[in-house]
């Protein structure tokens, strides 16, 4: 029998109200009510993203970090799957601080790249985009040429969102392979740990 | 402005739903008595306002809050409505040279909602400190009139736990707990080898369906609330009995501001703000009870100035607001190895650690006075936003070999967190600030603070205990990385471990406490302040269970004078 959202979400009320004393719903109703509310969520979540902040130029950028970042590989897809770019603009657009250093970051890194090869970083060829995101991915690169030590700063911070985008996503919590956030009856235990 | 008067006249006025202030809205309203609360909060729907269940990626912001503001704090998104550091429109301020924190919570429920759940019994020896070792006050009760109120509370609320027979740490009424983690085997047995005492932990969490409520279904998100009340909560354990009995009315979005005293010197009424009007309004009771946090209690007295208490009420000794104390904390961590090799499992458990190490050096004279607790953990947790921002600053770089890294590491680290026994001090006090009042127009705490030697000596020896726990465990030590001149051994700014107690404490002497041993002022006997304010000290053991047992017992002698008609007098 399909039950609708309304009819679960009524149950719960009632329960609510009329059931013990104290406050509590049937654990199958809730876990219910969960999924349907994720599933609801998927379904709406096909439009394709309009930033809040980064101009188109600038988003694309923004994109092909992430995907450098966190690449997609034989095991799991990356960070833009996973959603990374439009977590990071949606905070960056809310956020005065982010939009200096994120988005004057990607200004710092267009510059660069127009110093260095004479064009914006998507218009390098793959090995110049790898020469200076080698330059910019280790803090010890500084202590050689002080000038890279604003694009550290600035990749240092994206590097911690991206991770932060990809491993809060659905593909990335599978790819850790955490197991949870479920409803068990008893707590197992643990398998057998190895040796140190 | 026209100030509203509720005609009737409760039997008891509480201010606070917490811990203390629901406690008492139960015990009192099934003993026979009407009782009036303010909450400064709103009410709420588990069902609707947990965030239990939801993934990070449910939400836009991954729990980092709107601009990723959350993203390094205890209030992310996913915790249960309305605790927070910093509240808009309330400040508080630190004096110069001092730094305090204060988490405060305004929903119905108050902190519970938010709380670890860990609930330790203070021991005998906890209540008779200065008698033991000469520092600090001996409270004016002993274990021994404590414990039947210990043992009500957990036999209500449910306790999870074991029989061990330790002296620093009684035994109580227990549910049994839940089987070891990973993490917990390979800790209990390196403390073992080092002859330190490791045992199940003691949350307020069920194991088995209690009172009513469900058993926890192992979800490990106690911190955001629980939909199934399988955890304690008095806005969910608390507060539904006290509405059952149809004695109790609940007053929500209720800013107290001042306790108004008659000419007879008793409490009869107490201000407050309506937060939804800005109107006053004036609650009329017999006695009442104050229970809006430690530090939110001795502000509510502090403020509560009249020609017969020029300094604040209850306040003839001076101190309120005085031998304020939070705990001992400092933390540090460690990298173990061999959890890179564990398979991919179930690994929340209930919303805490199973196992913890009570105090272990009892037995023997340390390089300080009193002692401290640990609690630990860590493993294969949900992922969330900041998790990766050591490893991303260790290992740099990018592309799949920092995605590697960060699989092969996850669920790598433990965490150890002491928490230890501070001894009050002359320089730890909060007081009215002489200039700065919040929304409401009421004036608001200035927190002055410092840590002693015994604190400091307290924290490096957390940090030595920890380094030789990891390593015995075939782990690499990460000590804290918060240590600097204002935090030697990395201990943690006061207020931070949210244990702040001790504001209106309780003592024999009028001349030297404001409260007696039920928690009656003093100076004012139809008041009563029943939170962490009544503390005498802050031992190792977190205030929650012992602020219920108080209330309770408070409660009782509260309900003892109203059969002898001596309610308020």
């Amino acid at each position: 029998m399909a039950i609708s959202r309304r009819d679960i979400l009524r149950s719960l009320t009632a329960t609510a109200v009329t059931g013990s004393v104290l406050r509590v719903i049937p654990l199958e109703a809730a876990e219910y009510a969960h999924r349907m509310i994720r599933a609801e969520k998927a379904a709406a979540d096909t439009q394709s993203y309009t930033p809040k902040f980064f101009s188109p130029h600038l988003y694309k950028t923004l994109q092909s970090l992430c995907n450098s970042i966190i690449p997609a590989d034989d095991e799991a897809k990356g960070a833009l799957e996973a959603g990374a770019p439009e977590f990071i603009d949606l905070l960056t657009s809310e956020n005065p601080e982010y939009q200096l250093s994120l988005g004057g970051g990607l200004m710092w890194l267009d510059n660069s790249c127009i110093d260095r090869y004479g064009k914006s970083y998507l218009d390098c060829a793959a090995d110049q985009q790898k020469e200076i995101l080698d330059l910019i991915a280790y803090r010890k690169n500084a202590k050689k040429d002080s000038s890279l030590g604003q694009g550290i700063e600035f990749f240092s911070f994206l590097r911690k969102l991206t991770a932060d985008g990809f491993f809060t996503s659905d593909i990335g919590i599978e790819y850790l392979g955490y197991i949870g956030n479920t409803f068990l009856s008893e707590f197992p235990g643990c398998p057998a740990v190895p040796e140190a | 402005m026209q100030v509203k008067r509720t005609p009737k006249t409760y039997d008891v006025c509480i201010i606070g739903s917490g811990a203390a202030g629901g406690t008492a809205a139960k015990v009192l309203t099934e003993g026979g008595l009407s009782v009036a609360l303010l909450e400064a909060g709103p009410s709420f729907i588990p069902e609707r306002d947990y965030k239990e269940h939801v993934w990070p990626y449910d939400l836009p912001h991954r729990g980092a809050g709107v601009g990723g503001r959350q993203r390094h704090g205890f209030d992310n998104e996913f915790l249960a409505p309305n605790g927070a550091w910093e509240i808009e429109g309330e400040p508080y301020v630190s004096a110069p040279g001092s730094k305090f924190r204060w988490f405060r919570s305004r929903i119905v429920g108050g902190r519970t909602n938010h709380w670890g759940r860990i609930a330790l019994r203070m021991a005998p020896v906890d209540f008779k400190v200065r008698s033991h070792d000469g520092m600090g006050d001996d409270w004016p009760i002993s274990y021994d009139d404590v414990a039947p109120y210990y043992d009500k509370v957990e036999s209500y609320i449910g306790v999870f736990g074991t029989k061990e027979n330790i002296p620093s740490a009684p035994d109580g009424i227990f549910l049994p707990p839940p089987k070891p983690r990973c993490t917990e085997t390979i800790i209990k047995k390196a403390c073992d080898k080092l002859s330190i005492l490791c045992v199940p932990s003691r949350l307020a969490i069920l194991t088995k369906p209690h009172n009513g409520r469900p058993a926890c279904h192992y979800c490990a998100q106690c911190g955001r609330g629980c939909k199934t009340a399988s955890n304690f909560s008095s806005s969910q354990v608390m507060i539904p009995p006290a509405e059952k009995t149809g004695r109790f009315t609940m007053i929500t979005g209720a800013m107290a501001r001042e306790l108004v005293v008659g000419k007879d010197g008793k409490v009869t009424a107490v201000s407050y703000i309506d937060k939804g009007t800005k109107e006053e309004r004036r609650i009329h009771a017999r006695a009442f009870i104050v229970a809006a946090s430690s530090c939110e209690s001795a502000r509510l007295l502090l403020n509560s100035r009249s020609s017969l208490f020029p300094d604040g009420l209850a306040n003839s000794s001076g101190v309120v607001g005085r031998n304020l104390m939070d705990t001992v904390g400092s933390d540090a961590g460690g990298y173990f190895p061999q959890l890179e090799r564990m398979p991919a499992h179930n690994h929340d458990g209930v919303g805490g650690m199973h196992m913890y190490l009570p105090w272990w050096k009892f037995d023997r004279k340390n390089e300080f006075l009193r002692g401290y607790h640990t609690e630990f953990g860590g493993g294969r947790g949900m992922p969330g936003v900041g998790d990766y921002d050591d490893l991303c600053d260790h290992v740099e770089g990018y592309g799949l070999a920092l995605k590697r890294e960060c699989k092969k590491k996850y669920g790598t680290h433990i965490g150890f967190a002491g928490r230890g026994e501070m001894i009050p001090n002359e320089n730890c006090y909060c007081e009215i600030d002489p200039n700065m009042v919040d929304e409401w127009g009421i004036p608001v705490l200035r927190f002055h603070w410092k840590w002693g030697d015994n604190e400091i000596k307290m924290a490096k020896d957390m940090q030595e205990s920890y380094r030789a726990i990891v390593e015995a465990a075939g782990g690499v030590f990460i000590p804290s990385a918060d240590q600097d001149s204002a935090h030697p051994y990395g201990i943690a700014d006061g207020g931070v471990i949210i244990h702040e107690v001790g504001t209106v404490r309780m003592g024999e002497r009028p001349a030297t406490s404001a409260l007696n041993q039920y928690c009656q002022a003093h100076d004012v006997k139809n008041l009563f302040v029943t939170d962490g304010a009544c503390f005498v000290t802050n031992a190792d053991k977190n205030p929650t269970l012992t602020i219920m047992a108080l209330t309770w017992r408070a409660s009782d002698y509260l309900l003892d004078q109203a059969k002898k008609g001596n309610l308020g007098a």
